[in-house]
């Protein structure tokens, strides 16, 4: 009948999997969209079939990670989407104008002009709904009993907004590391250019977002700070460091995947340190992963499911990347 | 401007539009990944070309169709915790865990293939190209089974106790909860719809090019197959939907009262009510046409039977009688019609004219849209008849809903509506020009003058002519 505390954390670690892999597979093919207006001609198409067999399954990701919220902790859930709710809904309106793009753009020539805006306006929606829905998070959710307590503008923030064109940066600089990765030639000059603009807009966001998190909350202060945790969560502003400086020298190195690894690393320290504010906590202020777990009998059914089932998505999943490996062209048969 | 309005009112409205609109994608979906795996096969066991053309050209409307359901079906997805907090909060803990094994078995499965199906043709060999569209077809079906028992469950809970935080907690056996009473008839009537919704819509397509040129080898081809279809499975589905409603009779009477329009109880054998117009505050159904004892016979297997009516439930547990009433009367029309067209086609084969009777053509042309029109009646009908809960006698609706105010609700909505109408209207256009364009000879030759996808391979299935791309 009741919650267990063990069970409750390792859903917790498994919808941050989740959430971190639809941040980083979602994440570049939005900052793909959001950096479409900047690409000409033939790098529109070249960009657009790097991703076009792909984007599907990574959307996958954040399916799993809000019907996973919902059944595993769906206090959470049932708090969190009230609280979210403009966001959401914006997000979601985003992510259809894209998703339909990819087919439509190609189909319908006569306004490609317009898919082309469609797939772009829905990607910085969306990547925009997701970085403040984030900071609405961090700066904390009024609860009352079982429910969402506050109005439907709470989350609108300095905060937040400020989050939120964080998270458009970096998937941003995600995008363009992958079209380093996988262009060639002017195409992938310019994406270059682009990952070293959005690098630097990229690190100066996780500071200024990683300073203002402390500033919310003196939980936020004490879980950073408390000795001897400390001597942990140093290394996350330290290895921040350390990947810039590597992140610098793949791009003048001009090296193909290199930058790309690298920013997804950058992504899994920022993930690692929000991780680090939050805990134990699902909701701040004080609604705890154990507060809005499931019941024992509901995680342990998905568990033994997730436990067989992730695995063999993850190895499908990377055989579709593998399938579609290697630079793209725009050309076709000759 | 919607402060005057009823929040919940507001969220029905919203779930119902974007359910409905969702419920299309997925319908029509589901058959059309078995039709392609079935072309596909043919086309590798047979070599014809006529089978890869075909393919090629439903796999083009397959994934516009594809792409509409994922996006609308992720809205869904989130819609429960917008909208239905309270409701997301006191059944997650036996929802929750069926749609997460919906994400893990089908969602990943459909888009993980979908990629190699669509773009795959030059980077796989045929074999594993086949076994991709088999994968996105099996996950097409493995979706339709944990949706339906999470929303069977809904329709006829068993299996969980209600915890001190007023949740619904699974009493330990899953099995009970997924294979709830209603989940195996509702999990067949609506495959088989999904099936007949494709056949049907094929079928069109088939009449269409047919009545502009009866030789047209291609059309022949889905034609035939189509009216395959509609001749075998329409029965099937008939006595599936009989079994259903003796099921629902079983579990959820008023939904039956409503569908019949019984306002009183008959001892004696109850009237089949064929039309009327019911009239719920009056409680009871103005100028009805009705068959005597004919709804005894059906719904029990026996004329003299006696059947409740509404009367003996309060009011405040009736469902919304006139939607339920003719939206079930609506399903049902059409299944005659599409079991009309079926026979139609048999005795048009036996006579050997199944490619030359126009006025079949026609019929078929005209019966196109049907099945979609059916599934989402019979949708309405299910649906509806649950009401006033979302939990059948358990959850009522209106305490499900999120603590919104209504100009969010009302806000979100117009929202919706827009780029619905916007979005997939113009998806749905998209596919009835292709459809009127029809297939073209050597379909699965390398599209000239169109955009080029993945690493300069075109979407399309195997070809084996062409081992590298170029």
């Amino acid at each position: 009948m009741t919650a267990d505390p063990t069970l409750a954390t390792i859903w917790a670690f498994l919808i941050a999997f989740a959430v971190f892999a639809y941040v980083v597979m979602d994440g570049f093919d939005l900052g793909i969209g959001i950096l479409f207006p900047t690409l000409r001609g033939e790098e529109r198409d070249r960009a657009m079939n790097s991703i076009a067999p792909l984007w599907d399954g990574n959307e996958t990701w954040l399916v799993l990670g809000g019907g996973g919220l919902f059944a595993a902790f769906p206090l959470a859930y049932a708090v969190l989407m009230p609280a979210l709710y403009p966001l959401i809904i914006a997000m979601l309106l985003g992510l259809v104008f894209r998703g339909v793009a990819f087919e439509f753009r190609w189909r319908d020539p006569g306004h490609r002009r317009w898919w082309d805006v469609a797939f772009t306006a829905g990607s910085l929606v969306a990547a925009l709904a997701q970085g403040i829905a984030l900071g609405a998070i961090l700066q904390g959710v009024k609860i009352a009993g079982r429910a969402y307590a506050g109005g439907w503008l709470d989350w609108l923030s300095p905060f937040s907004l400020l989050t939120g064109v964080s998270l458009v940066a970096g998937y941003a600089l995600l995008g363009a590391c992958w079209l380093i990765w996988r262009t060639e030639g002017e195409g992938q000059a310019h994406a270059r250019r682009l990952a070293g603009r959005f690098g630097v807009i990229t690190l100066a966001a996780i500071g200024l977002v990683s300073l203002a998190t402390l500033t919310l909350d003196a939980d936020y202060v004490s879980r950073w700070f408390a000795y001897p945790d400390i001597v942990f969560t140093a290394a996350v502003p330290l290895l921040v460091a350390v990947l810039a400086f590597a992140f610098w020298r793949a791009l003048v190195r001009k090296s193909d995947v290199l930058p790309f690894l690298l920013a997804l690393g950058l992504f899994l320290l920022s993930f690692a340190g929000l991780g680090i504010s939050l805990y134990p906590d699902i909701v701040p202020p004080g609604l705890t992963i154990l507060d809005a777990a499931a019941p024992a009998v509901s995680q342990r059914f998905m568990l033994v499911g997730a436990g067989v089932l992730i695995p063999v998505i993850l190895a499908y999943t990377g055989w579709a990347y593998w399938v579609f490996r290697g630079k793209v062209g725009a050309e076709g048969y000759h | 401007m919607f402060a005057a309005f009823d929040p919940i009112v507001l969220a029905r409205i919203q779930f119902a539009f974007t359910v409905s609109f969702h419920f299309f994608f997925p319908a029509f979906s589901i058959g059309l990944a078995s039709y392609l795996f079935v072309l596909e096969a043919l086309w590798l066991r047979t070599g014809r070309q006529e089978f890869l053309d075909l393919f090629r050209f439903w796999v083009k409307i397959f994934a516009v169709v594809f792409a509409m359901g994922v996006v609308s079906g992720i809205v869904l997805s989130y819609q429960f915790g917008t909208n239905w907090s309270v409701f997301s909060d006191r059944t997650g803990p036996v929802l929750g865990p069926l749609m997460a094994y919906e994400v893990l078995t089908a969602f990943f499965l459909e888009a993980g293939f979908l990629g190699v199906m669509l773009f795959g043709t030059e980077k796989v060999g045929r074999g594993l190209h086949f076994a991709a569209t088999g994968m996105v077809a099996l996950g097409t079906f493995i979706s339709a089974f944990w949706i339906l028992a999470a929303n069977s469950w809904m329709h006829t809970p068993v299996g969980y106790v209600i915890n001190a935080q007023g949740q619904f907690v699974p009493a330990g056996d899953w099995l009970a909860i997924i294979f709830n009473p209603s989940f195996p008839y509702r999990l067949v009537h609506t495959v088989i719809a999904a099936y007949l919704t494709t056949a049907f819509a094929v079928g069109g397509a088939a009449a269409w090019h047919l009545l502009r040129d009866r030789d047209n080898a291609r059309a022949r081809i889905m034609f035939s197959m189509a009216m395959w279809m509609a001749a075998l499975i329409t029965p099937v589905q008939i006595l599936a939907g009989d079994a259903h409603g003796i099921n629902t009779l079983a579990h959820q009477p008023q939904k039956v009262m409503a569908m019949e329009g019984h306002f009183e109880s008959h001892p004696h054998g109850a009237p089949l009510i064929l039309f009327g117009i019911p009239n719920q505050a009056e409680k009871r159904v103005d100028y009805a046409v009705s068959i005597p004892k004919a709804s005894s016979l059906i719904l029990k297997h026996d004329s003299n039977a006696p059947l409740a009516g509404l009367d003996t439930i309060p009011d405040d547990q009736e469902p919304p009688v006139a939607i339920v009433f003719w939206s079930f009367r609506i399903m049902v029309g059409i299944g005659m019609l599409m079991l009309a067209l079926g026979l139609w086609s048999l005795v048009a084969r036996w006579r050997g004219k199944l490619y030359e009777w126009r006025l079949l053509h026609r019929f078929a042309l005209l019966m196109g849209p049907a099945g979609f029109v059916a599934v989402l009646a019979g949708w309405v009908t299910t649906e509806s008849g649950r009401q006033p809960y979302t939990v059948y006698g358990l959850l009522r609706t209106t305490d499900s809903a999120s603590p919104l105010a209504a100009p969010a609700v009302g806000t979100s909505l117009v929202a919706f509506v827009i780029v619905y109408f916007f979005v997939f209207g113009f998806g749905t256009w998209y596919i009835l020009r292709l459809i009127a364009k029809g297939v073209q000879v050597g379909e699965s030759d390398p599209p000239q003058g169109e955009p080029v996808r993945t690493a300069g391979v075109v979407p399309g299935p195997a070809q084996p002519q062409r081992k590298d791309p170029a």
